[in-house]
């Protein structure tokens, strides 16, 4: 088995899908941006990228494309789907909601150490 | 895309994939060399961050959710693809396994033909007979006329109710007279069944009455005959037992109560005298439970109504009560726990069958383990593995399962046919969807069963210690493995050969029994009096001597006798006696079957004459009563002292002078006799029966012939002679007392040949798993038999140990069995009647045989292993 992505389980699918929001992107290009957008904090091992991918796909949250790139290659360009949409809205809306959450119960925790 | 879609185009989806990735380590590469880096170490750096190419795939495969059917797809492939390989293996795994599940389904077929299909009636499930229960004898009783009419007023909880009882006759017009069986059912009988007639109208009300227009429904079957289908029928008149009735209805095809009867007449309409008789119990009730109300609060109701039966007419009802069942139970009647049981046999042999295959499948296991270890070593997950061996056995299983049910398609009719007499709801047994789940679940569970010890087997497996030590050696876990499946397939040889062996006994022991008549030419026919004759009784006395006497004058025929009752044949009448003028309580009082004879029963029979005379010619009914009784009757009722001469109080027929004492007749069969509850025997002269039962008595009354030559060869004579002044004298239900007494034993002899079967199948079974695994363990043991021979074991020595460890197995396997058998055969004796559990010989010799079956089964292997060349069992080491 190839090793886990150090993101928390299943954030990676956000993540993925948040990237994708911004207008069709190929893979290798979603690698790239999920490394510069989190300066480096984010280290998406590119193995368990692919997987990912196809896994959203597969579930229709994500549509492929063969477009060509502007090196005149042909590349897979994924986009979000409508359904995409609207679970990337829910999913970053809990997101949203669980770091406050946390961040809320460790400032009380540190509160409570004082 | 649908996973149809993606599983379709699997290959495109896949090149597509290889394309994806080409390009991200291209653009990666390409980046790396943008930033300096030489293009070798680039490539490599591209390679690296991304992980095998191969590994990123799979996971990628597995994520498209359509993996499992790929993989199942695959294996398949390739689980044809070694089956192709290995014909053989094929053939053997296939055919033991499509005979198992065959006969598996056959027998699930009937069962749920007959108990498990619900009754082609609306709400079948709310359906009930009653019966008159009491104290001594059970529940095996009708109700009487009067007491069914109060319990239909009186019964909120039973609505509607209705009755009906046996009555045949001749129909005259139109066509040919013929005898037919028929039924005498209650106004609402139609509607308790919910069933519509298919033309015309059931009963009314009025019609069910004493003195009403006599009205009948007729069978679709006579319809078609007679009527040939018209719609004509309906109003058109029909002659049956000499009085003109009208049609009114025709019955559905395929409406039956029990057994097929073809004329419906109204029971209300029947004057005889046993109808105003609160004591002639000869009525069939059946009653549908009324909205919303549960058996248990019917039981209460009848229990009640009972009780106020009981206190209002205690000569009738004392000590009885009245009880509900559901109408599939009285229907099926005690086929039941035989077929339970026939299921249970070959569920046996469909077990013995998966153990056989189970270890076949383990010994290619285990010569595949190199295979399987080397799977592993290239990427197999361990799952993967099990989940192939499974598809393997699953594709055996449902294969096989395929050719069972091929086979149980085509079996299922002899199979019904052969079943002794008449298989209750024969007609509703054919393969449906129920059959087929059945036929499916017992393929995947055989296949699950015979395929899980080598998956598991393949799962658990140390791996490099599996590549190193190659294919040659055998592992003691194995080892023990393969002794346990022989153990098991011994054992469960062992419960079905012991059982065959038991019933056979029985069967030769029950046919050796002495019947108590000489059943050597003798033919037992029922006779139809000319329908004109039957309402005057001083003519229907001289229509049955005239009868007896034109029987004699037929060529062959020796001596001819009257009876209501044949013995070894369906009827019965019980009646109470007691030995003192005053009767004992209604619940103490004895019941002895009584017969009607004329005097020349005993020479037809061949019943011997113990004490006294038997019946003369000045046995008249103005002469003094007589009876004579059996040996169990004189036993039971006169102890130690002379019965001869003694009174004898008989329920309905008064007191009576006992003339003489006659050897006991098997009436109830050879094998049931034994158990029946009632043994006793009284014979009481035909020429006494009141002249206002004569009618009565006239519609069961049988001839039974002694013959000098062949009996069956004087049935067509005897036809003829007997047609009688108006051509209307019938003979039917013809017997001859041989075929009679075999009948009685059919269900014993049925379930002997069918044990026999399959012991014989589970004996096969057992030893070419005996000689399977042996052939499997001494090849896979040829170095170390070679070392042995090479230090000096001789042919002798090597055949004895293969043999003493077959042996092992043959003594464990038989010990197992053993136990499983006293409990089998513990079964059999509640179940069959006049077998008996504890036959140590029989134990005994079935035991021997299994043991040297397998002996013979293990020899082969044993001295095949005695020949291997020593030298060159070493050098392939």
């Amino acid at each position: 088995m190839t090793a886990k992505s150090d993101l928390p389980q299943g954030t990676l699918d956000l993540l993925i899908l948040k990237i994708a929001a911004l207008g069709p992107i190929h893979g290798y290009a979603i690698a790239q941006r999920l490394q510069q957008v989190s300066r480096d904090v984010v280290q998406v091992p590119q193995g368990s990228l692919y997987p990912a991918l196809h896994r959203l796909e597969n579930r229709g949250l994500l549509a492929a494309d063969w477009k060509e790139t502007e090196t005149g290659r042909e590349a897979k360009f994924y986009h979000l789907t409508r359904k995409g949409r609207a679970q990337l809205e829910t999913e970053a809306a809990s997101w949203r909601r669980l770091i406050e959450a946390v961040s809320l119960i460790l400032r009380m925790s540190e509160g409570g150490a004082e | 895309m649908t996973w149809w879609h993606r599983l379709w185009r699997r290959k495109q989806i896949d090149e597509q994939l290889d394309k994806e990735l080409r390009f991200h380590l291209d653009r990666h590469a390409a980046d790396l060399i943008a930033r300096g880096r030489p293009l070798e170490q680039a490539t490599r750096e591209a390679r690296l961050a991304l992980g095998g190419p191969e590994q990123v795939k799979e996971e990628c495969r597995d994520a498209r959710g359509t993996r499992w059917l790929e993989d199942l797809l695959q294996d398949f492939r390739y689980t044809l693809r070694t089956l192709r390989q290995k014909p053989g293996f094929a053939a053997v795994t296939l055919s033991t396994l499509a005979l198992g599940i065959g006969a598996t389904t056959v027998m699930f077929t009937v069962i749920n033909g007959v108990l498990l299909k619900p009754l082609a009636y609306p709400e079948p499930e709310r359906l009930v007979t009653l019966h008159r229960h009491t104290e001594k004898y059970g529940d095996w009783w009708g109700v009487s006329y009067p007491n069914f009419l109060d319990c239909q007023r009186e019964s909120r909880s039973l609505t509607p109710m209705a009755a009906w009882s046996y009555g045949g006759g001749t129909v005259s017009e139109p066509g040919e007279a013929e005898y037919v069986a028929g039924r005498q059912i209650s106004s609402g009988l139609f509607s308790v069944y919910g069933v519509a007639l298919l033309r015309g109208r059931a009963f009314l009300p009025e019609e069910d009455r004493p003195g009403a227009a006599p009205v009948v429904i007729i069978s679709y079957g006579l319809w078609q005959r007679r009527y040939s289908g018209s719609r004509s029928a309906i109003g058109s008149p029909l002659g049956f037992d000499g009085k003109s009735y009208t049609v009114v209805g025709i019955a559905p095809a395929g409406f039956r109560l029990d057994g097929d009867a073809d004329v419906f007449t109204p029971l209300g309409q029947n004057t005889e005298v046993r109808m105003r008789n609160r004591e002639a119990n000869f009525i069939h009730v059946v009653a549908r439970l009324g909205p919303g109300v549960t058996l248990a609060e019917a039981q209460a109701e009848l229990a009640l109504i009972g009780r106020r039966l009981a206190e209002q007419y205690p000569k009738a009802n004392a000590a009885s009560g009245l009880q509900a069942q559901p109408l599939r139970q009285d229907l099926v009647g005690d086929v039941r726990p035989t077929l339970w049981l026939l299921l249970g046999a070959v569920s046996l042999v469909l077990l013995i069958a998966c153990v056989n295959i189970a270890s076949l499948l383990l010994a290619r296991a285990v010569s595949r383990e190199r295979e399987l270890a080397m799977r592993v070593a290239l990427g197999a997950g361990r799952g993967r593995l099990v989940r192939q061996c499974l598809t393997e056995s699953a594709v055996l299983g449902i294969c096989g399962g395929a050719l069972g049910v091929l086979l149980a398609a085509i079996g299922i009719r002899p199979f019904v046919v052969f079943w002794p007499g008449s298989l209750p709801r024969a007609e509703e047994i054919r393969l449906d969807w129920h059959v087929l789940l059945f036929a499916l679940s017992a393929s995947l569970c055989s296949g699950l069963l015979f395929g899980l010890a080598p998956a598991l087997r393949a799962s658990a497996r140390e791996l490099e210690q599996c590549l190193r030590a190659g294919a040659r050696t055998i592992t003691g876990s194995s080892r023990r493995l393969h002794s346990g499946f022989v153990i098991a397939e011994i054992a469960l040889a062992v419960v079905l050969l012991v059982a065959a062996g038991i019933l056979g006994r029985t069967v030769l022991r029950l046919s050796s029994l002495d019947p108590g008549i000489n059943i050597r030419n003798v033919l037992a026919t029922h006779v139809s009096l000319s329908p004109g004759v039957l309402e005057n009784p001083a003519q229907i006395r001289a229509a049955w001597s005239d009868v007896v006497d034109r029987a004699r004058r037929v060529p062959g025929v020796q001596s001819v006798a009257l009876t209501d009752i044949i013995p070894m044949r369906v009827g019965e009448n019980g009646l109470g006696y007691w030995t003192t003028p005053a009767p004992p309580p209604p619940n103490q009082i004895p019941i002895a079957l009584a017969s009607s004879v004329t005097p020349d029963y005993l020479k037809v029979m061949g019943v011997p004459l113990r004490q006294g005379r038997f019946f003369n010619d000045h046995d008249r009914i103005d002469a003094e009563p007589v009876v004579v009784i059996d040996e169990v009757l004189a036993q039971h009722a006169f102890g130690g002292s002379e019965p001869v001469g003694k009174r004898l109080w008989v329920q309905a027929l008064g007191p009576a002078k006992v003339v003489g004492v006659v050897g006991h007749v098997r009436h109830w069969g050879l094998a049931s006799d034994d158990q029946a509850q009632v043994r006793d025997q009284i014979y009481y002269p035909f020429a006494q029966v009141p002249d206002h039962l004569m009618r009565l008595f006239s519609s069961f009354m049988s001839m039974a012939v002694r013959t000098s030559i062949q009996p069956l060869n004087v049935v067509e004579p005897l036809r003829r002679e007997l047609r009688g002044a108006t051509g209307d004298q019938t003979l039917y239900d013809v017997r001859t007392m041989e075929e009679l007494a075999s009948a009685s034993l059919a269900s014993q002899r049925f379930l002997m040949t069918l044990f026999g079967v399959f012991a014989g199948l589970a004996l096969l079974l057992a030893c070419i798993g005996i000689y399977g695994v042996l052939v499997y363990v001494t090849s896979q043991r040829v170095p170390e038999i070679g070392l042995r021979m090479a230090l000096g074991a001789s042919a002798r020595n090597v055949i004895w140990h293969v043999l003493r460890q077959s042996l092992g197995m043959i003594f464990v396997g038989v010990g197992v069995g053993l136990a499983t058998a006293a409990a089998a055969a513990r079964l059999l004796q509640r179940l069959v009647a006049g077998v008996r559990s504890t036959e140590p010989l029989t134990f005994g010799i079935m035991i021997s045989i299994l043991v040297v079956a397998a002996l013979f089964a293990s020899f082969l292997p044993a001295r095949r292993a005695s020949r291997v060349d020593p030298m060159r069992a070493l050098r392939q080491e």
